[in-house]
C-alpha cells in the first residue's frame, strides 16, 4: 500500500474576477445555458497562467493549476511562494473550505485547519464557553475538549480570566487562548496559515515549539504557510514552492528557501534609483551593486571571496557631517551588522556623483542569503536617503568546518574559537 | 511541556481517506457529517441562548417581553378599534397564538435567510457541515418558542378556568405543526440564502415581505372571517393551515381545515427538501463569491 497523508492531483481553482452585478447575470445565465447543453464552460479557459500584472483575455483567473504533490504521514511541509502565488487557495482548498475547480485530492486521517486563530470566538461568552465553542468548530467532540481543557488553559496562561468574557480580554490573551485551543487539537493532519505572526516573542516561540512538537513528537503531518522563512525552516523538513498558482519546486525545506531566494533576486540583482528619486532628492544612492575583486556585478559569492560594494551617490548639496551606512539584513529582514563611513570628504571636492567601493572581509560572513540597507545621513539630523533589502546576495559554503551541513542555516558569521583545554572532570 | 498526553485517536478515521472533489452529487447531504458535529450544533445553540441575554437585568424574561407587548399591541387595535372578529376566541390568547407561532416561522426564515451572508467569515476560515448553522438557528429558535410558549400555556389555563377555550384532539397535532413549521421556514430560508450568496436582491424582499406575509396568513384573524374569493388565495400560503390547526387544537374555536392542512404538509416537505438541494449545491463555492 503506498503510504500518503495527502495525495493531489491535478489540482486547479478558478476564481472570477470583477464585480457581481446585474452584466454577470448575463454571462451566468450564458454559462448555465452552455452547462445544461452539456458543453464546456465557456468562460473557463484554459491555458492562461496566473500573472497579476499581465492583463489577461477573460476575467477568470486560475489561481492554482494542474497541482500535483504527495505528502507522507508524519511531514512537516512549508508551503513557499510570494504574495499571490497560490498558498492560501490551496490551504483552502485541502481544508475544503472551497471546493476545487478541477482535480482530485485525497486526505487519509483527520484534518484541522487553522487558517485564522480564534474563529467563531463570541465577544459575549467568557472563555471556558469559548474554549468548548471553537474546539467544536475545529471539529472536536465535547469529551475531547473537556479531557483537553485543562492542558488548554494552562498553555493559554489565563487560569484568572478564564470565567471572564472574551471581549475584556487584552489581544495577547485572545489570541492565546485561541492558538491553546487549536494546538490541541487530536488531529492526523494540521494546517496552519500565518497565524504565528500575532503575540509576543515569547508566545510566537511557545507556538512554534508546540507545533514542532505537533509534527515531531507526535509524528503528525503539517502543513505550514509563512513569509518568514526563519520559522519555515525551523519547523518543517520539506517544501513546495508555488509561483502563479503551480508548484516549481518540492524538496527538502532548506533548498526550497534557497530557490525561494535565490527566485526573488533574478528580478534584481543590483539597485538603481528611480527617476523620481533621483530628481527630488538632494543626496541620493544612484546605484548599488555587489562585485566580486574583478569589479564584476555579482550575487553569488564564495566564503573565501572578498565582497566588494559599489555605491554610486549623486550630491546635490553640500552638507557637513555626511555618513553612508551600510547594513546587513538576514532573508528575514532583521540587521545583521552594521558600519558607518563617514563620507564629508565629498564636500572639497563639490556638488556631482561619487562612487565608493566598500570592501568587506573574507571568511567572516557564513553561508546564508543576505540583504543590503544602505543609508545617507547626517547623525540627529537628516536622512537624505535609504535603500533597505537591496541587492540580495548568496554566500556559498566552499569548505568551512560547516561544509558537511551546506543549505542548513547556522547563522550569520563565522566565529573564530580556538579549542582551550579539554579534561574529564568526572 | 506535560501538556501533550498523546491521547490515541480513537476514530475510525485513520484509514478512511477522505476525497475531495470539485462536486459531489446534488443529493450526498453529508448527513452523517452533521451527525459528528452535532456536539457543535448544541453549542451553537447555547451560544445563542446565552449571549441573548448577557448583560441585560431582565435576562430570559425578555423572551417573554416581546410577545406580551405585540398581543396587547394587537388586541387594542384589532379587536377593541378594528373591532376584526377572532371567531368567539379571547382576544388577547387569539393573537397571543397567532404572534409566538408566527414569530417562530418568520424568524427561522429570516435568520436562515443570511446564513451565508452573516457567516462568511467563519465559513471562510473553518470546514464544518455547512447544515449546522441554519440547523442551530431553528433550534435556538425552538428553544425561544418554548419559552414563549410557557405564557401561552398560562394564559391558556387562565381562560380554560373561565370555560371560554375548549382545546381538542388536534392537540395532538401540535408537535407536527411545530415540526412543519421549522422545515418550511428552514427550506425557505435555505433557498433565500442559497440565491442571495451571489445577488442579493432577494435579501431585500425577504425583509419587507415577511410583514405583508403576515398579513397573508390568518394570524390575526381566523380564516373563516377572510372574504370567501379571498380565501382560497391565503391557502396557498402553507402556513395558513398550520396556524389555523395549531389554534384551532388549543382554542378550539373554528374549525380544522383537512385540505388546507394536507396541502401545508405536502408543501412543507418539498419546499424543505428543494431547500436542503439548493444550500448543499450552493455551499461548496459560496465562500469565492459571497
Amino acid at each position: 500500500m503506498d503510504d500518503f497523508a495527502i495525495k493531489v492531483e491535478n489540482l486547479s481553482k478558478a476564481y472570477q474576477l470583477g464585480d457581481f452585478s446585474t452584466g454577470t447575470l448575463n454571462r451566468d445565465l450564458e454559462r448555465w445555458w452552455a452547462l445544461m447543453r452539456g458543453k464546456e464552460d465557456p468562460f473557463l479557459k484554459i491555458g492562461e497562467t496566473n500573472d497579476r500584472t499581465v492583463k489577461g483575455e477573460s476575467d477568470i483567473i486560475w489561481s492554482l493549476k494542474d497541482i500535483n504533490f504527495e505528502i507522507k504521514p508524519g511531514d512537516a511541509v512549508g508551503i513557499i511562494g510570494r504574495n499571490g502565488a497560490g498558498k492560501s487557495t490551496l490551504l483552502k482548498v485541502l481544508s475544503r473550505v472551497t471546493s476545487p475547480t478541477t482535480g482530485l485530492i485525497k486526505v487519509k486521517g483527520r484534518i484541522a485547519s487553522l487558517l485564522e486563530v480564534g474563529t467563531g470566538f463570541h465577544p459575549d461568552l467568557t472563555g471556558r464557553e469559548n474554549v468548548f465553542l471553537n474546539g467544536a468548530i475545529l471539529g472536536m467532540r465535547k469529551a475531547e475538549i473537556k479531557k483537553q481543557f485543562d492542558a488548554i488553559v494552562d498553555f493559554a496562561g489565563i487560569e484568572r480570566y478564564i470565567d471572564t468574557p472574551v471581549k475584556r480580554y487584552s489581544s495577547g490573551m485572545y489570541v492565546r487562548l485561541a492558538f491553546a485551543v487549536a494546538a490541541h487539537l487530536e488531529s492526523e493532519i494540521l494546517i496552519v496559515d500565518e497565524v504565528l505572526a500575532v503575540g509576543d516573542a515569547e508566545f510566537q516561540k511557545k507556538c512554534l515549539g508546540k507545533m514542532n512538537d505537533v509534527s515531531k513528537g507526535e509524528g503528525r503531518t503539517v502543513l505550514f504557510v509563512s513569509h518568514n522563512m526563519g520559522s519555515v525552516s525551523q519547523l518543517c523538513n520539506q517544501g513546495i514552492l508555488l509561483k502563479n498558482g503551480q508548484v516549481e519546486a518540492i524538496d527538502k525545506i532548506s533548498v526550497i528557501v534557497d530557490k525561494y531566494i535565490t527566485s526573488q533576486q533574478v528580478t534584481k540583482a543590483g539597485y538603481s534609483a528611480k527617476q523620481i528619486d533621483i530628481e527630488t532628492k538632494s543626496i541620493v544612492f544612484t546605484e548599488v551593486y555587489l562585485s566580486n575583486a574583478d569589479q564584476k556585478i555579482n550575487n553569488d559569492f564564495d566564503v573565501f571571496d572578498f565582497i566588494f560594494i559599489h555605491t554610486n551617490i549623486l550630491i546635490k548639496q553640500l552638507v557637513s557631517g555626511l555618513k553612508l551606512s551600510v547594513t546587513i539584513q538576514n532573508k528575514n529582514g532583521e540587521y545583521v551588522s552594521t558600519f558607518v563611513e563617514d563620507i564629508s570628504y565629498f564636500n572639497d571636492q563639490g556638488t556631482g556623483t561619487y562612487q565608493l567601493i566598500l570592501k568587506l572581509d573574507k571568511e567572516l560572513i557564513a553561508p546564508n542569503s543576505y540583504y543590503l540597507r544602505l543609508a545617507l545621513f547626517v547623525h540627529n539630523a537628516m536622512i537624505y536617503d535609504l535603500v533597505e533589502m537591496i541587492c540580495p546576495f548568496r554566500i556559498h559554503d566552499t569548505g568551512t568546518d560547516l561544509a558537511f551541513a551546506e543549505g542548513a542555516d547556522y547563522g550569520h558569521f563565522l566565529m573564530k574559537y580556538k579549542l582551550e583545554k579539554v579534561e574529564k572532570i568526572n | 511541556m506535560k501538556l501533550t498526553q498523546n491521547i490515541p485517536v480513537e476514530h475510525s478515521s485513520q484509514n478512511r481517506i477522505l476525497e475531495i472533489k470539485p462536486q459531489n452529487s446534488v443529493f450526498n447531504l453529508h448527513l452523517k457529517d452533521v451527525w459528528e458535529y452535532r456536539d457543535l450544533l448544541w453549542l451553537l445553540v447555547r451560544r445563542d441562548f446565552v449571549s441573548f441575554y448577557k448583560q441585560t437585568i431582565l435576562g430570559p424574561l425578555w423572551f417573554f417581553i416581546q410577545p406580551i407587548f405585540t398581543t396587547i399591541v394587537f388586541t387594542v387595535i384589532f379587536s377593541s378599534l378594528a373591532k376584526l372578529s377572532t371567531n368567539g376566541a379571547p382576544p388577547a390568547l387569539f393573537y397571543l397564538a397567532g404572534t409566538v407561532a408566527w414569530n417562530y416561522f418568520s424568524d427561522c426564515l429570516t435568520k436562515t435567510s443570511t446564513v451565508f451572508k452573516d457567516n462568511a467569515n467563519i465559513f471562510g476560515k473553518v470546514y464544518f457541515p455547512r447544515l449546522i448553522m441554519p440547523l442551530s438557528i431553528i433550534f435556538s429558535n425552538l428553544v425561544k418558542f418554548g419559552v414563549q410558549l410557557i405564557l401561552f400555556v398560562l394564559m391558556l389555563f387562565y381562560y380554560l378556568l373561565e370555560h371560554r377555550v375548549q382545546p381538542n384532539w388536534y392537540i395532538l397535532l401540535f408537535p407536527v405543526v411545530v415540526f412543519l413549521m421549522a422545515i418550511l421556514g428552514l427550506g425557505i430560508g435555505l433557498i433565500v440564502t442559497a440565491l442571495t450568496t451571489k445577488y442579493r436582491d432577494l435579501a431585500f424582499i425577504v425583509t419587507f415581505g415577511m410583514q405583508l406575509l403576515m398579513y397573508a396568513t390568518p394570524v390575526i384573524y381566523p380564516l373563516a372571517a377572510a372574504p370567501a374569493k379571498y380565501r382560497t388565495l391565503i391557502t396557498l400560503n402553507p402556513m395558513s393551515g398550520l396556524i389555523e390547526t395549531f389554534r384551532y387544537g388549543f382554542l378550539g374555536t373554528g374549525q380544522f381545515y383537512t385540505g388546507a392542512f394536507t396541502y401545508s404538509v405536502i408543501a412543507s416537505i418539498i419546499i424543505f427538501i428543494l431547500g436542503l438541494i439548493v444550500f448543499n449545491k450552493v455551499e461548496k463555492n459560496f465562500v469565492d463569491t459571497v
